[in-house]
């Protein structure tokens, strides 16, 4: 174990980590926005909007998240849309999650009781309304576990940046290792930054569903 | 008692089919401003779905339904309106289910409340003000910020009862109000029914408590395989059912 190498590569990680959680935190808030959009979307009536929605989700599940990540680096350009690696790889991530987020949403509203739905429109409440002053806020605490889950595989799935080169976390231990070739020493000093990452993040997320009413 | 005018409420030959089960074949109806109607029936006579029909909450296979003149539902062609529309017409049709259905995420106060702060569009503290009014009425004042799940089922159905009056509905729709409640608590809800037909709420009540049909109803129409088998007022029914039919179904309930 070479230590020295450990305590000079601390810092230099600690950038790459910074990276990370910028690049991950735009995701969580962009991707968690898009899925919640989504799972609404999906329980619209107009039958438009359903398909386009099951498609885009049949497609982000379908598909490896590396070539989702390759797609959104090499292939917007085709169409016109340049992005710089690191808005790339915020894109990519946030999409993928969002199709995930979708299901979860779409499962958690659609697993309360019949009777909200009905007593809401009894009171003559528009199916949108019903969403969201009903359903929504019933299904949050079901939801809340999933799209934790979903958010730790974001944040593992980050690390895949490094193909387009975005100095993240991982990318940043690669440079490392390429210089003082200590492979062991860096992943694994990398791993505990992920692992303290999502512990810390599950954690938290524990914290909010105790907070959370049970109805 | 207060006196009945024209029809508020009319069904023409009104048919619900669920694939090949016909479970409502061309039933008419017309109920008065101010009237209590009680539909009895067996299990499986098609109370339920007509009571559902009346507000859309189930989509009739064909018939016509007018409230106040209104088209309920269709277009003057008979067109199926969009579910936009119909919503709007729900808010004058007043919907008592049941199993209660509260919104369990909020309070009393709050499941009264968000009828007219969401759809009717009331600023809050009118909101609140007129759930407060509501459920003064069913008087529950007294539990106002307890969840659905605080309170039993007999308070639960009274919430139930004013977020539909929140809505100043034209006329009110129980189906079996008291027929999840446990026996000690069904009287407090029939009370709170009872003192709305007594002051001109237009009711039509799905129930098996025949005692409060005898006591409480104008007309009771007793149904069966998705027709009206007869109907009157509610001691010549009882008394002097006029269908073999009615006669056995009577019979059955004595025991």
């Amino acid at each position: 174990m070479d230590w020295g190498i450990i305590y000079s590569s601390i810092p230099l990680l600690a950038v790459g980590l910074l990276a990370t959680l910028k690049i991950c935190s735009l995701a969580i808030v962009f991707g968690t926005l898009l899925g919640f959009a989504l799972g609404i979307g999906s329980l619209s009536h107009y039958r438009p909007i359903r398909w386009a929605i099951l498609a885009y989700v049949d497609f982000v599940r379908g598909t490896p998240l590396l070539i989702q990540i390759f797609l959104v680096y090499f292939a917007l350009p085709v169409i016109g849309i340049n992005l710089n690696e690191y808005w790339a790889g915020v894109l990519a991530l946030s999409l993928n999650a969002g199709g995930f987020i979708c299901e979860i949403v779409r499962g958690g509203i659609n697993a309360i009781e019949k009777g909200q739905t009905e007593a809401a429109k009894s009171i003559g409440m528009r199916q949108g309304q019903i969403l969201l002053y009903i359903l929504l806020p019933q299904s949050l605490r079901a939801i809340l576990a999933p799209v934790t889950n979903e958010i730790i595989t974001l944040i593992k799935g980050s690390a895949l940046l490094s193909v387009i080169s975005v100095y993240e976390l991982t990318r940043a231990g690669q440079a490392i290792i390429a210089v003082h070739f200590v492979p062991f020493e860096i992943f694994l000093l990398i791993a505990l930054y992920y692992y303290l990452m999502i512990t810390t993040l599950a954690w938290l997320s524990r914290i909010v569903e105790r907070k959370l009413p049970i109805w | 008692m207060v006196a009945q005018t024209s029809s508020l409420l009319v069904v023409e030959n009104l048919h619900k089919e669920y694939g090949e089960r016909t479970v409502l074949e061309g039933l008419s109806l017309e109920v008065k401003s101010n009237e209590t109607v009680v539909l009895i029936g067996p299990s499986g006579s098609g109370k339920t779905t007509l009571l559902r029909c009346l507000n859309y909450l189930e989509y009739p296979t064909q018939g016509l339904i007018s409230l106040d003149g209104e088209r309920i539902g269709t277009d003057a062609t008979g067109k199926r309106l969009d579910e936009t529309l119909i919503a709007r017409q729900r808010q004058k049709i007043g919907f008592v289910f049941q199993r209660f259905n509260l919104f369990s995420h909020l309070s009393a106060l709050d499941n009264v409340a968000i009828g007219p702060r969401k759809v009717l569009g009331l600023s809050r503290p009118e909101a609140q003000a007129r759930a407060m009014q509501e459920l003064e009425r069913v008087q529950l004042l007294a539990h106002l910020h307890k969840r659905p799940n605080e309170l039993s089922g007999g308070q639960q159905q009274r919430v139930a009862i004013a977020r539909a009056l929140a809505m100043r509905p034209k006329i009110l729709l129980f189906d079996e109000p008291t027929s999840a409640l446990d026996p000690e608590l069904v009287h407090e809800v029939l009370e709170v029914m009872q003192a709305l037909s007594a002051q001109g709420m237009t009711m039509v009540v799905v129930t098996h408590e025949m005692q409060f049909a005898r006591d409480v109803a104008h007309r009771v129409i007793f149904m069966d395989g998705g027709h009206i088998i007869e109907q009157g007022e509610p001691k010549r029914l009882f008394e002097q059912p006029a269908q073999q039919r009615t006669r056995q179904f009577l019979a059955h309930l004595k025991g």
